[in-house]
């Protein structure tokens, strides 16, 4: 039928198409941002004792209330706060990375940049007492210089994701182990501590640790955000790409660098967080029913992923579990379920 | 079938010819290099000691610090022979068993199943006996492998490279997180099992070496057995089966040995990674591919590496010591990058 239809009448069937999408992306958004302000009121709400909303709103604003201030405000704001601000980087690290190498398995947390930026946290503060601001940067550098090793190293007559995959997956290994050493070697060795280097965890967080993410944050996703017009092109191919007029190399430098700044800065914060960023853009692609680039609703959807997989292990497990553990437990099913259906497809690289 | 016989005879002599060449020599010259590794290990670490507190220590006397200083590196040093062989054989097997140049007990997540099912044990069933361990850990070892292989070989093109260790990943991870949440709610056995998944071998004592011994001996035995069928199995399934072996009894026996030998290696020293995967590929590079020759090559060039990784880990971070498997790691994990980078992306 399409191929028979005069040009005004395919002019209309394509705006149709994109207004459809448009609406569909319009309401997945909203799905996204609902589910987050319920996680957020939950979060602020539920605890080991309840509190009104009323009271928790009032203690935000700074009034002092006997036994609500201090929970609301030092224990349950910053950890709503970092989850969103953590999540949303994954997510939006972990799509710009699916989408720029056209792999749904080649996400920062499976070919080692997360670790990357896991260790060098973790050995900046035992070895050096690294603190705040140091540790952030030693984190970016760091995955910065994992980054570029593994692309270099999967060059050979350009990358294919296969290879680099697999080196991701072998340099990972050998950067867990400095994860491991490092914190053998910690002077006041606490497995709280080392839980935030080995899985992830918003324990402890505070909204002064959730500022520097903030503000990578916002920067990166400005970055991401408009280029992801390009990045819908470099999904069709480079030559394409390049064809339409899309500069490849800056972009393709441009996201990478702005994906492992987003996903280092709040690694070094939550430690890596296992598998969202991995999830985020799968899990909004089936929401959305759409493929393209999906950033922002991926960001939407990490964010989300974080907040309810932190309250599911905090308030509805018999003992108290790390985000990263449940998000360990929910990942790995989904990448051997993601992998059985690519072998149905055949050929993953 | 005769004129695929006939080509086989053809080729056998001097595929035969060039393996005795190579292996009469390195057989020999790795068990001189196992004898130095050996005497480095007892030599070197902390403190360094005199030939005659060698001497001494090992014949039984402790009157000399030296010499209690040897006696206490003697554990560990049998230690990291026994396991790096029991590692390097087992990668051995594990290749050719997937006929697969990524396969080992680390990446394809054999390791993690027995770490997990040791916490099990520890955990839930209060189980303190090394025995114990050990029993658990290979059943751990044996579903993980079994699971990783069935998930990796699954769709078109059967058990690829990246597909296996993608498996292996995921299967790794999501048995980390299990492990860790059902360390999380102990602090009574977190310690003691957070040191024991670095992977080392300090620390070692010959009690706790002894119960290790069977297990060892069984997986040596049934590795050894499947030599011969392994190098039919690398012809494929179907000329393997056309030459006469029995390929899945054979598949069994040689997973199992494999199993056996990386669980009674981890159960003790915790994960040691990257052992399996290195040395059978420096072995295949100097006596070729008959498993006959490469098995006893991999077990022996296997406790090299690892007395030489535990000696170097000593050495490094004097007076205090890197534990052998964050040697390992960094000594394996450039080689399996320029093993990914060397085949064809096709062949992965």
């Amino acid at each position: 039928m399409t191929e028979s239809a005069s040009p005004p009448a395919l002019v209309q069937i394509i705006r149709d198409q994109r207004n459809r999408q448009r609406r569909s992306l319009y309401r997945c958004c909203i799905v996204f941002i609902t589910l987050l302000i319920v996680g957020v009121i939950t979060t602020l709400l539920v605890g080991q004792s309840m509190t009104a909303p009323t009271e928790a709103f009032r203690a935000i604003l700074g009034e002092e209330i006997a036994g609500v201030s201090f929970t609301v405000r030092e224990l349950r704001l910053p950890r709503a706060v970092l989850a969103c601000l953590a999540g949303a980087s994954f997510g939006l690290s972990g799509a710009a990375f699916q989408v720029l190498l056209r792999n749904p398995l080649a996400s920062p947390d499976i070919i080692g940049i997360s670790a990357g930026a896991g260790a060098a946290a973790v050995f900046t503060i035992v070895f050096w007492g690294a603190t705040g601001l140091s540790v952030s940067i030693a984190a970016v550098v760091s995955a910065l210089v994992v980054a570029l090793l593994i692309y270099l190293l999967a060059w050979r007559d350009g990358v294919a994701g296969g290879r680099l995959i697999l080196i991701g997956i072998g340099t990972a290994a050998m950067l867990q182990s400095v994860t491991a050493y490092s914190l053998s070697k910690a002077p006041a060795w606490r497995l709280e501590e080392a839980l935030r280097w080995l899985t992830g965890t918003l324990n402890g967080a505070t909204l002064a640790q959730a500022a520097p993410v903030a503000l990578t944050l916002v920067f990166c996703a400005a970055i991401l955000l408009s280029h992801s017009r390009a990045l819908s092109a470099l999904q069709m191919g480079d030559d394409t790409a390049s064809a339409i007029g899309v500069p490849v190399a800056r972009t393709r430098l441009l996201v990478v660098l702005s994906a492992v700044g987003a996903i280092a800065v709040a690694t070094a914060v939550c430690g890596p967080i296992a598998f969202v960023a991995f999830l985020a853009r799968p899990i909004a692609s089936r929401v959305a029913r759409m493929g393209g680039p999906l950033l922002l609703i991926s960001a939407l959807s990490g964010a989300v992923l974080v907040l309810l997989a932190d309250f599911a292990g905090q308030h509805l497990l018999p003992a108290r579990y790390p985000v990263g553990i449940m998000t360990g437990v929910l990942g790995a099913p989904y990448l051997l379920y993601l992998l059985v259906r690519m072998h149905r497809k055949g050929g993953i690289a | 079938m005769t004129s695929a016989q006939g080509a086989l005879n053809q080729q056998q002599p001097s595929a035969k010819q060039r393996t005795r060449l190579n292996g009469g020599v390195a057989l020999p010259l790795l068990m001189v290099l196992l004898v130095l590794a050996v005497m480095l290990s007892l030599l070197f670490g902390a403190r360094d000691v005199s030939w005659a507190d060698v001497v001494g220590g090992v014949s039984g006397s402790n009157e000399t610090l030296g010499q209690a200083v040897v006696q206490m590196r003697l554990p560990r040093t049998v230690l990291a022979a026994l396991a790096g062989a029991a590692l390097g054989l087992s990668g051995a097997v594990m290749q050719g068993l997937t006929r697969n140049p990524l396969a080992d007990p680390g990446i394809l997540g054999v390791n993690a199943g027995a770490a997990m099912a040791v916490v099990v044990a520890v955990a839930w069933f209060n189980l303190q006996s090394m025995t114990g361990f050990l029993w658990a850990a290979s059943a751990g070892a044996a579903l993980a492998a079994t699971f990783v292989y069935a998930v990796g070989s699954l769709g078109r093109g059967g058990a690829t490279p990246l597909k296996l260790a993608l498996a292996g990943a995921a299967t790794s991870v999501a048995l980390a997180s299990l492990t860790l949440a059902i360390i999380l709610p102990r602090g009574d056995i977190a310690g003691g099992i957070q040191l024991w998944q670095i992977g080392g071998v300090g620390g070692a004592t010959f009690e706790a070496i002894r119960p290790m011994l069977p297990f060892l001996c069984a997986g040596l035995l049934l590795a050894l057995v499947s030599a011969k069928g392994l190098n039919m199995l690398a012809l494929g399934d179907e000329v393997a089966t056309m030459l006469g072996a029995r390929v899945a009894r054979l598949r069994v026996i040689a997973a199992l040995g494999a199993v056996l030998l990386a669980a009674a290696a981890t159960a003790i020293c915790g994960p040691i990674g990257f052992v399996g995967l290195v040395v059978p590929h420096a072995c295949r590079l100097i006596v070729g591919v008959d498993h006959r020759l490469l098995l006893p090559l991999s077990a022996l060039s296997g406790a090299v590496l690892l007395l030489c990784a535990d000696v170097l880990g000593r050495l490094l971070a004097r007076p205090a010591e890197l534990e052998a498997g964050v040697v390992t790691a960094f000594l394996g994990a450039p080689v399996f990058i320029a093993i990914v980078r060397r085949k064809r992306i096709r062949e992965l």
